[in-house]
């Protein structure tokens, strides 16, 4: 069954197309990349399969169910671009990582055992535990996007959605935001992620799909790197200097390409 | 104190109290949003109502809650659709509701100017049993609603779209939120007056995020400044006879200068005593 399931949707606001007649799909336990340059409608079509755009034709199923029908929201973690603006009204990782629990219990029952539980286990999986009672203000753009993959994780969900992970992040972020989701991976969740670079992740990456212009230009089986993240003594993080592919950017369509 | 041998005065700090009490912890979800101005647009909007009680000969308390939660709800309808920006919303809001509230007021039967400073800026002391009441189970309600929906009203007001991914009901929430701001608006109408109004709900929240580190602690910090607050404003305001309404937010004001200049010295103490560690890495990848 695909966990995600994209069929010839269409998505425009104020007139302007963005998307046209996309299709693709997710099987579960795959790590599927959506790659493509600023503009190409790369992170609306993530965010319509979340529900965050609407759709003008087509349709999206998560888990096999049509997405206006679709209630079983514990089962996605979705991790965004950014924290949202900081207002100045203090909030510590740990709060912040407890949202996303919420999804789980429901708004009626209060936090437990269980929750907490979770929290400091998706907090230990991206290496922030040390910083749970800190202000999430205190901690670097690598650490706070940290932040928001343990929010994520905390949920126990089954997909994955992250929206430019990496922008903007350190490379000992990075590299810990690629264990966690080689991790996630390898406890069989699936993985879609928007991203403009892959750096670190690359080795993670079963699939791209790269889109163009609003349009899906190619769908390609990426070539699986030595030590595959299937062998569960595999490290993600290894430098891959030695290897002789190129960097996924360097053939992801640029504005000298026509669409097709 | 002789003071409380008075039943009027008894009534006004029990009043003060749950409303220093409730209005910080609904307007710390408002400063969480950007929208601390938000409750000063509703205090506007129930004036409007408040005329037309006194022009139906009706509980204005009563109206100026209805017509405030219209108004309140329609803001959250504006910007949930994004077509005009808060801020013009609540100007439209502001200047509406005050001269709606002014006309109203003046066609009534009882358009004395005393009547309108009434609702303006609060009179705490000929607050009734029933007011009480009324007040207290309000206020109650408000508290508990606040309190207890912690987690998802925090999680909406911090970051909407990921509410909306995590399958809250992030509309409900946001319209709960609206009228309970208009609640609070109307009940702490008569303590600091509708003019006053937000400065309990956002002042108390400012001066505790000065020195906490989380969400919860602020909220805990800023329901005790405001408590004190109201409660010092009354009889502060009884002792030197001003208006407690405008007492209580002068208090909250020094209660936020002393705690950002307290914060600030600490801060600077504990620099000298102990240096920053070496410096955070990059955000980004330098590329030599």
């Amino acid at each position: 069954m695909s966990v995600v399931q994209v069929d010839r949707a269409a998505v425009g606001y104020d007139g302007r197309t963005i998307l046209h007649d996309v299709t693709m799909s997710v099987a579960a336990g795959e790590v599927v990349a959506v790659l493509g340059a600023n503009g190409s409608g790369k992170s609306t079509l993530i965010r319509s399969i979340l529900g965050l755009v609407p759709v003008s034709g087509g349709r999206i199923d998560l888990f096999g169910t049509p997405l206006r029908r679709f209630r079983e929201w514990a089962r996605v973690g979705y991790v965004p671009q950014r924290l949202g603006a900081g207002s100045g009204v203090p909030a510590t990782v740990g709060e912040v990582v407890a949202s996303g629990r919420l999804a789980r219990r429901g708004i009626f029952r209060p936090s437990g055992g269980a929750d907490r539980a979770a929290v400091r286990e998706a907090l230990t999986d991206v290496g922030l535990l040390d910083r749970i009672g800190d202000p999430v203000s205190t901690l670097s753009g690598g650490q706070q996007q940290r932040t928001l993959i343990a929010r994520a994780l905390a949920g126990k969900p089954d997909l994955l959605v992250l929206d430019e992970p990496t922008a903007g992040v350190d490379a000992a972020s990075q590299q810990a935001f690629a264990a966690s989701l080689g991790r996630f991976g390898e406890r069989g969740g699936t993985i879609l992620l928007v991203a403009h670079e892959l750096g670190p992740l690359q080795p993670l990456i079963d699939r791209a799909v790269v889109v163009h212009e609003g349009r899906i230009a190619h769908q390609v089986a990426l070539p699986e790197p030595a030590g595959h993240h299937a062998d569960p003594d595999h490290d993600h993080v290894h430098p891959h200097a030695e290897q002789e592919q190129p960097g996924i950017c360097d053939w992801a369509p640029t504005d000298r390409m026509a669409a097709n | 104190m002789d003071l409380f041998t008075y039943d009027f005065m008894i009534r006004a700090l029990v009043g003060a109290l749950i409303i220093g009490l409730a209005a910080p912890s609904l307007g710390i979800y408002l400063v969480q949003r950007r929208l601390s101005l938000i409750g000063d647009g509703i205090g506007h909007v129930a004036l409007t109502g408040v005329g037309v009680g006194l022009l139906l000969h009706h509980s204005p308390v009563i109206t100026a809650v209805i017509v405030s939660a219209i108004g309140a709800v329609g803001v959250e309808l504006i910007r949930q659709r994004g077509r005009t920006s808060g801020d013009l919303a609540l100007a439209l809001l502001f200047y509406g509701g005050i001269a709606g509230g002014v006309v109203l007021v003046g066609l009534s039967d009882d358009s004395s100017n005393a009547n309108l400073m009434q609702y303006l800026f609060g009179s705490l002391i000929t607050t009734s049993t029933q007011d009480i009441v009324v007040i207290a189970v309000l206020g109650v309600l408000v508290l508990a609603t606040m309190t207890g929906f912690r987690p998802a009203l925090f999680a909406v007001s911090n970051d909407e779209e990921y509410a909306r991914v995590s399958g809250l009901p992030v509309r409900t929430l946001n319209i709960l939120m609206a009228v309970t701001a208009a609640v609070t608006v109307t009940i702490a109408m008569r303590t600091v007056g509708l003019l006053l109004v937000s400065a309990l709900m956002v002042v108390p929240v400012a001066a505790a995020q000065q020195v906490t580190r989380g969400f919860r602690t602020t909220m805990a910090a800023a329901m005790l400044i405001g408590l004190l607050a109201a409660g010092l404003g009354v009889v502060a305001s009884a002792e030197i006879d001003t208006a407690p309404g405008a007492t209580t937010v002068i208090l909250a004001l020094v209660a936020f200068v002393a705690i950002t200049a307290g914060g600030a010295a600490w801060r600077a103490l504990r620099r000298r005593v102990n240096p920053p560690r070496e410096v955070e890495p990059p955000d980004v990848v330098l590329h030599a």
